[in-house]
């Protein structure tokens, strides 16, 4: 069962630099431990993460890329990312976790901007 | 005028009186100031996953009774102040209980479902969830007369000595609790953070999966989970944290 917690301001004023935070629960298994019984654990990881603003009123838009980052094994179980935007306008921050074994999260949050 | 400043004195000689005897430290208190700040921040706090996760768990309905948590006890904020009072004894099970035996034995009795396997993530979300409607608030073991017994038993075991290192968990949690042990400090084990998110986990787990390492760790035979021993254990540290304040999801290296 994946749960997520994301962290994004109700409200914010325009212009403003806001934080967000993200984390996810994950394995971020690295494919080189070994289980107690000896036996390579295979690799799972999150390879991408992505956030998306998709504006008020556009809500068939995909809205546009804001925030990217591609993991790696060397980053810990349930990764913490946080990022600052620039808050323009009122919308929805889209949040994409992606992964092996065709690990995938989906999250949003509406916003709104004054 | 002159009532109000002996009185004003006197607390203050109280209160400098308590604090200089309470040497008591949370494991929290030894932690460096990233992983303080882990735990300090719920945005961030892995364990809070956990908690979520929980949270949806206590309203859904489950088992041959199909009934939710809910559905008998309300709102999870009814559950302020349980966590506090756990270990204590159970009419039920007539035995002394911890907090995760409690809510398995709802789950058997009530909702007439399976136990939760030990160390299942949503039965620790669980735990944590309910545990953190108490958070801040002070343990409180209640006085029970076969409560009292199990930390009689839970004393004599952290007094007495085991394993190959023949150390019992007083020779290091109370005479050498702030000195380092390889990379780590030790601590006073206390029990207020449980269920804790443990970074070399990079899990939640709950105080008898730390009781059973620190037993590996000097290489002990561990207690079984659910053993009356482990038990025992936390009664007695429930009781010599009581007063201090309930902190989980607590996080630790
Ligand atoms: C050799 C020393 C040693 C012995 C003996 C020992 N422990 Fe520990 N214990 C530690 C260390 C070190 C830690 C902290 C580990 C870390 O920071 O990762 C710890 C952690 C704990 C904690 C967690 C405290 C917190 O703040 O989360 C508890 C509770 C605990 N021990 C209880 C016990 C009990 C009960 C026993 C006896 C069965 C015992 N320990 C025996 C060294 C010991
Ligand atoms: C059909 C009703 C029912 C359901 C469903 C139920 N409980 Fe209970 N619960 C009780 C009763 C009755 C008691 C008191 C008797 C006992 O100790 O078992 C109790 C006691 C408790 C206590 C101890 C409260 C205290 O003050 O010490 C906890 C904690 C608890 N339940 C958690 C849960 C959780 C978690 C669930 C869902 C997984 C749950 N219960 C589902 C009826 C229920």
């Amino acid at each position: 069962m994946t749960r997520a917690l994301v962290t994004v301001p109700k409200t914010a004023k325009r212009g403003e630099i806001i934080e967000i935070r993200a984390v996810v629960q994950h394995p971020m298994e690295t494919g080189y431990r070994r289980s107690s019984e000896g036996d390579l654990l295979p690799r799972d990881l999150i390879r991408k993460f992505s956030c998306r603003f998709v504006e008020s009123g556009n809500a068939n838009d995909t809205g546009a890329m804001v925030f990217a980052a591609t993991l790696h094994a060397a980053i810990a179980a349930n990764p913490y990312l946080s990022f600052n935007l620039r808050a323009a306008s009122s919308g929805t921050l889209v949040f994409n976790w992606e992964g092996d074994n065709g690990f995938s999260h989906r999250e949003q949050v509406a916003m709104t901007v004054a | 005028m002159w009532r109000t400043s002996v009185a004003t004195v006197m607390l203050f000689a109280l209160m400098s009186l308590t604090q200089a005897q309470d040497a008591r430290k949370s494991g929290f208190d030894f932690m460096r100031p990233a992983t303080q700040a882990l735990q300090m921040d719920d945005t961030q706090n892995p364990g809070m996953l956990w908690v979520k996760d929980g949270q949806m768990t206590w309203a859904q309905k489950d088992g041959a009774a199909n009934k939710s948590c809910t559905d008998c006890h309300g709102d999870i904020n009814r559950m302020r102040g349980v966590a506090a009072r756990y270990p204590q004894y159970s009419l039920v099970a007539k035995r002394v209980i911890n907090l995760g035996q409690q809510i398995n034995q709802c789950r058997t009795t009530q909702q007439q479902a399976k136990v939760w396997p030990t160390e299942h993530p949503t039965f620790l979300g669980l735990e944590a969830a309910i545990t953190m409607e108490s958070r801040g608030q002070p343990v409180t073991p209640p006085s029970q007369p076969l409560l009292a017994d199990a930390q009689k038993r839970g004393e004599t075991l952290f007094n007495q000595r085991i394993g190959q290192v023949d150390l019992s968990c007083r020779d290091c949690h109370d005479s050498l609790a702030g000195k380092r042990l390889g990379g780590n400090t030790i601590p006073q084990a206390h029990p207020t953070g449980y269920p804790i998110y443990r970074l070399e986990w990079q899990s939640v787990g709950s105080l008898q999966r730390r009781l059973r390492g620190c037993m590996t760790a000097v290489r002990a035979e561990p207690y079984p989970y659910g053993s009356t021993e482990l038990v025992d254990l936390e009664a007695y540290l429930a009781m010599r944290a009581a007063g201090m304040r309930l902190e989980s999801p607590g996080v630790r290296p």
